[in-house]
């Protein structure tokens, strides 16, 4: 009982993820919706990614631009598990297929992180970047095993599964997905907390004393680095059983840089972070680039907005609410948060109405697109719809620091009481 | 605080308002249509759009099919054949019935793949997916599949345009490619034809770089002189191709370009007054094929769309793809994948150059008449406003790529 | 012997308009420990700034404003983003320099449009200044190749002659020291930052009309910069000067031999056929892979010597 009610966050929120699909299914047609399913599948094997890659940001404090190339690799390495079961030569339970990823990520990352562990800081950055280059270059060029441009195909319906469920729907793929993500969260989270995971964090803060200890930093790292590597490997094994393809593209940096613009966003403070930041770069570069020709635009003032304002990221964010919470006090919060939100919504409106605007005068008008809102079409060379995006985005920013102001002299004033309570109880 | 860190969801809140409204009420065929649209290299689709909204209109004005109008719904993937997945979903999901796709044979073998594992389990939602330019032969060979429909000619066929537009005093030729599988098979198909059409030429070198990686091309240059080269024969694309080209023009080098895509927007330019008549490219239309056939109609065409958009309509062949789309769906009497598939199956057309085009039946390839075109000055139409245009060289008849297939086309019953 | 000489001028070429690139980045990131990933950005802007500018009063008065333009894009990256992000950190610093780079990139796609820029050699230069065994070497890279040494004598002067030059000197070596010594540190960083934006845009001026013009160039110039830097060692502008010019040279050469792994195995009596284990990369020659050579080169001396050929301290 005790522990149902300490993990009762892990609980809801696998009840929340089931549920969450069913918002999108057509009822008319009884089936569900395809694409949501599968951005909520890519959303569950990225924020393993970003877990896996937080291990190392987060825990070890190495920076890596290479970490999709252990992704990859286990992908590479589950796929060919596949096509062996698929064709008879051996037995393996589909439900086991990310193992499959994951022992290949581990071995991957036991052999590479043999070179790039000599090293730390930006000179494991580099050579984490050089890896990735290299063996993205070797993706194209190497028919046998990366299968070249066209990559490895399986097919995820090989009936063997343990369950008795034939992996036809993208359903079925996603609750195996999500029983993985959990698993594979869960190990994680328990990782930190062995002695390795805590000799992890002691290297990262301070590399002269862990040596001082007695341990090895360069094998803190390089364990590290393979048990990462397995981790990203689960990930690669589900990429492969959500999209029954596995291409060069998956060991490739941009996909690397994914997983640290997630943890970045999410922030590393927590565990959960690097969740919360897959989710916003997924719907941005899944959901958004649909709407949007601009979305790199977007993702970019993004960074730096984050980077400038919110280096804690969005758990850090939410982690400051944690005493006046405490304190009991949050609901006297929510009035200057309502307040805020209509300027902020102002500078957000004016702003993704320039770019657009701009957007679509140089790029989309020629594409015969048409700039609508609402079904109404916006003449985009009419000085009209310009100037309300500069008023709103001018006057929004002036209204936003009024109240940005208000707001802090509120939660100045809150934390000073939350922190006298503290120290009074 | 927290009105910036929401930021991200309130900006697809507002982007969904933004993008949604535009979907218009009355009943059209969609066509999803996935290219990358952003990122470095947005070009590649943005300029297709641009043209098939152009040949869309034209056919919706020409009735669309039965009573309905096409209609052109873009998604970006980024050159990810996940994020061409996700689009593929996302098609299914409206039940649209085609999905066209014109770069990457990576994302061409994850989309037919994708297509058919659909098709498969949702026999009540398919859906045809039309390749308008991912040209690896083995997608219409080995790989080939009914729901799969291949718009251009494949890389075996090109390379046969290729070898026969070559002239007859070259007899010493180099082959540079790039290093992966579409580089890897223009090689592998180049040297065949090479063998079988032309035995007195002779290949003085045979190169395969890695993809995009070179920034310097005159080391290359360099070895192909000193090979004796007469013609350079090249699958490259991007700057791969422009760089190639450029480096040999500047260092002055007597040699002939043939290349695969150098009549693409932004070859032209990067190429520049000194490709004058020392680039040639294989292309599946060019502007001056129809003043030089005195085709008025296609003429006025082609035409319409440079009066509008300032820029040049080199994938006017795609108004073929929709006019047999016309003819199919007109055909098949509904807007069914199946039918429709059944019904584009052997289909003839008489495309609006006036050439005879079959889409074959047992592998599922379009055979049409093809061109090579050569860059030089004192054109009609020129290129990207360099005074400089793509002058027929050679028309190599639907007859002579007619190459036999080893597809073994499994159909729905 | 005529492929050498060929080569060598070439690979020289190549070298120094890396070293133009590097030389800004090295500065940058070895004194402020920016990995700064709108350095390629820089580049392309350069080129971008350039045509413009060349439209209307010719390419000359480019060669000047555009890499001036460029440093006051740097200075006021530094000045109002960068000072602010950088006591969150080097991954904080490293993020928003991806940030901006992507909307650089946006922002050129937006204004110049997704396609080249006509981007010319100026008529002037656009001729063949000799041959050599038959081929023409363009005025152009010799014009390239002078523009790089004076600005590598430029640096070297302002850096060993100047006060501010002793300072950054002092600053590259020693950080901590130079500000303990009551220097103006956030000056010089801002001062540096745009010094290494306008070295890397006046690089794209030149390099933008030998090369294409086009949204992608920073996108496939940006990792081999880095290489360079990384690669010639932290804090020492030599070094750097000595890896763009032998990763130019390696490029350059390797496309000249056609050696694989497999010719090697020969000589000690190994055949590889098909079926060998690995034969697919045995079999693989010089040429395929030349362009890799540089990252295969970076890993290995990173392992072995982390700081690099000639740095001053570790990376």
């Amino acid at each position: 009982m005790s522990l149902l009610r300490r993990n009762w966050l892990w609980l809801l929120a696998l009840v929340v993820l089931l549920a969450f699909p069913f918002l999108f299914y057509d009822w008319a047609k009884g089936r569900h919706s395809g694409f949501a399913l599968t951005l909520m599948s890519e959303i569950g094997v990225m924020a393993i990614f970003a877990l896996s890659f937080n291990m190392l940001m987060g825990q070890a404090g190495l920076l890596s631009f290479g970490h999709a190339v252990l992704f990859g690799l286990g992908a590479y390495c589950a796929a060919h598990v596949v096509n062996l079961v698929k064709a008879g030569t051996i037995w393996l339970p589909t439900e086991l297929v990310p193992l499959a990823g994951g022992l290949g990520g581990l071995f991957f990352g036991f052999v590479l992180g043999w070179l790039a562990t000599k090293q730390r800081a930006t000179a494991f950055a580099m050579i984490t970047m050089g890896l990735g280059e290299l063996v993205s270059a070797a993706a194209l060029m190497f028919m046998g095993f990366f299968g070249g441009e066209g990559g490895i195909t399986i097919d995820r319906v090989m009936d063997t599964s343990l369950l008795g469920v034939r992996y036809t729907s993208p359903w079925q793929v996603y609750c195996l997905v999500l029983a993985w993500a959990f698993i594979a969260a869960a190990l994680m989270r328990l990782q930190t907390q062995t002695p390795l995971g805590r000799m992890a964090n002691a290297a990262r803060d301070n590399f002269e004393r862990a040596q001082f200890v007695g341990y090895d930093p360069r094998r803190i790292r390089w364990i590290q680095f393979t048990l990462a590597g397995f981790f990203a490997g689960i990930g690669g094994g589900l990429y492969v059983l959500i999209y029954e393809i596995v291409t060069f593209d998956t060991v490739s940096a941009a996909k690397s840089a994914n997983a640290l613009l997630a943890v970045y966003i999410g922030g590393t403070g927590a565990f959960f972070g690097p969740i919360l930041g897959t989710i916003v770069v997924v719907l941005l570069q899944s959901g958004v680039s649909l709407l949007s020709n601009a979305w790199l635009l977007y993702v970019g003032v993004l960074f730096i907005v984050m980077v400038m304002y919110a280096p804690i990221g969005l758990v850090g964010l939410i982690g400051l609410h944690a005493p006046i919470w405490r304190a009991g006090r949050l609901r006297e919060l929510l009035l200057p948060y309502l307040r805020a939100l209509p300027p902020a919504l102002m500078v957000l409106l004016g702003f993704v109405l320039l770019v657009e605007l701009t957007s679509f005068t140089t790029i989309g008008a020629a594409q015969g697109k048409h700039f609508a809102i609402a079904g109404r079409t916006i003449d985009t060379t009419s000085p009209l719809p310009w100037g309300i995006a500069l008023v709103a985005l001018g006057l929004g920013a002036l209204w936003l620091r009024r109240e940005a102001r208000a707001f802090r002299l509120r939660w100045d004033a809150l934390m000073e009481d939350a922190k006298r309570q503290a120290g009074a109880s | 605080m927290r009105a910036r860190s929401g930021i991200s969801i309130l900006l697809g809140l507002v982007l969904a308002i933004a993008g949604m409204g535009g979907a218009s009420a009355q009943q059209t065929i969609k066509v999803a249509y996935t290219d990358p649209l952003s990122g470095p290299f947005a070009q590649v689709g943005d300029a297709n759009l641009k043209q098939m909204q152009y040949i869309i209109d034209f056919i919706n004005a020409k009735g669309g099919a039965l009573g309905k109008k096409f209609e052109l719904v873009p998604f970006d993937n980024k050159s990810q054949p996940s994020d061409a997945l996700i689009a593929l979903k996302s098609a299914t999901d409206q039940n649209m019935p085609f999905i066209m796709q014109c770069s990457g044979s990576n994302i061409a073998a994850a989309l037919i793949d994708g297509v058919n594992k659909h098709n498969d389990r949702n026999p009540d939602n398919r859906i045809i997916y039309l390749n308008c330019g991912a040209v690896a032969p083995e997608l219409t060979n080995e790989q080939c599949s009914f729901w799969h429909f291949r718009f251009d000619l494949h890389a075996a066929m090109k390379a046969e345009v290729m070898v026969r537009a070559l002239p007859k005093e070259t007899t010493k030729v180099y082959l540079i490619n790039q290093d992966y599988l579409f580089g890897q098979s223009v090689q592998r198909e180049l040297r065949t034809y090479l063998a079988k059409l032309r035995p007195d030429v002779q290949i003085v070198g045979d190169e395969l770089i890695p993809l995009g990686k070179i920034k310097d091309f005159s080391p290359y240059i360099t070895k192909i002189k000193a090979s004796g080269a007469q013609a350079l024969m090249t699958g490259n694309w991007g700057p791969d191709m422009n760089l190639l080209i450029k480096a040999g023009i500047d260092a002055g080098a007597d040699l002939r370009y043939y290349t695969f895509y150098a009549h693409l927007a932004g070859g032209p330019t990067a190429i520049g007054a000194g490709g004058d008549g020392r680039v040639l490219s294989v292309m599946s239309f060019g502007e001056n094929v129809a003043p030089e056939l005195g085709n008025k109609e296609a003429e006025e065409f082609t035409k319409g769309f440079r009066d509008k958009h300032k820029f040049d309509f080199s994938a006017a062949g795609y108004r073929t793809i929709f006019e047999y789309l016309q003819a199919a769906v007109n055909k098949a009497g509904a807007v069914d994948a199946t039918k429709i598939a059944f019904a584009l199956e052997g289909m003839t057309i008489r495309d609006f150059l006036g050439f005879e085009t079959t889409m074959r039946k047992d592998d599922h390839q379009l055979i049409s008449e093809y061109f090579v075109g050569s860059f030089k000055k004192g054109v009609k139409y020129d290129a990207e406003n360099t005074g400089l245009g793509w002058a027929t060289a050679a028309t190599v008849l639907a007859k002579d790529v007619d190459q036999p297939n080893t597809c073994k086309m499994k159909r729905p019953r | 012997m005529e492929v050498f000489v060929v080569s060598l001028l070439n690979g020289l070429v190549y070298g120094m308009l890396l070293f133009m690139l590097a030389s800004g980045l090295t500065l940058i990131l070895s004194m402020m420990g920016v990995l700064n990933f709108a350095h390629a950005s820089a580049y392309m802007l350069g080129a971008y700034f350039a045509y413009t500018i060349s439209l209307y009063v010719g390419f000359w008065p480019a060669l000047i404003v555009a890499p001036v333009l460029c440093g006051l894009v740097g200075a006021a990256i530094e000045m109002w983003g960068l000072r602010r992000v950088h006591r969150h950190g080097h991954i904080a610093e490293l993020l928003f320099t991806f940030g901006v780079a992507l909307i650089i990139e946006k922002a050129v796609q937006m204004t110049w449009g997704l396609l080249p820029v006509p981007y010319r050699v100026p008529e002037l230069l656009d001729f063949p200044l000799f041959r050599i065994y038959g081929t023409q070497f363009p005025a152009y890279r010799a014009f390239m190749l002078l523009i790089s040494a004076l600005m590598f004598g430029a640096i070297w002067l302002g850096l060993t002659r100047t006060r501010v030059g002793l300072v950054i000197q002092a600053a590259l070596t020693h950080p901590d020291m130079a500000s303990a010594l009551g220097h103006n540190v956030p000056r010089i960083f801002t001062l540096v930052f745009a010094a290494g934006t306008a070295l890397a845009g006046l690089a794209g001026v030149i390099g933008g009309n030998y090369q294409v013009t086009e949204p992608a160039m920073a996108f496939t110039m940006g990792p081999i910069v880095f290489v360079v830097v990384v690669f010639g060692g932290l804090g020492s502008l030599t070094g750097c000067f000595i890896a763009s010019i032998l990763m130019g040279l390696i490029q350059t050469f390797a496309v000249v031999f056609d050696v694989s792994l497999a010719d090697l195995l020969a000589k000690f009596g190994i055949t590889v056929t098909a079926s060998t284990p690995f034969a697919e990369i045995l079999t693989v020659t010089l040429p395929r892979i030349g362009a890799l050579l540089p990252f295969l080169m970076m890993v290995l001396i990173l392992v072995f010597r982390p700081r690099g050929l000639m740095g001053t301290r570790d990376t």
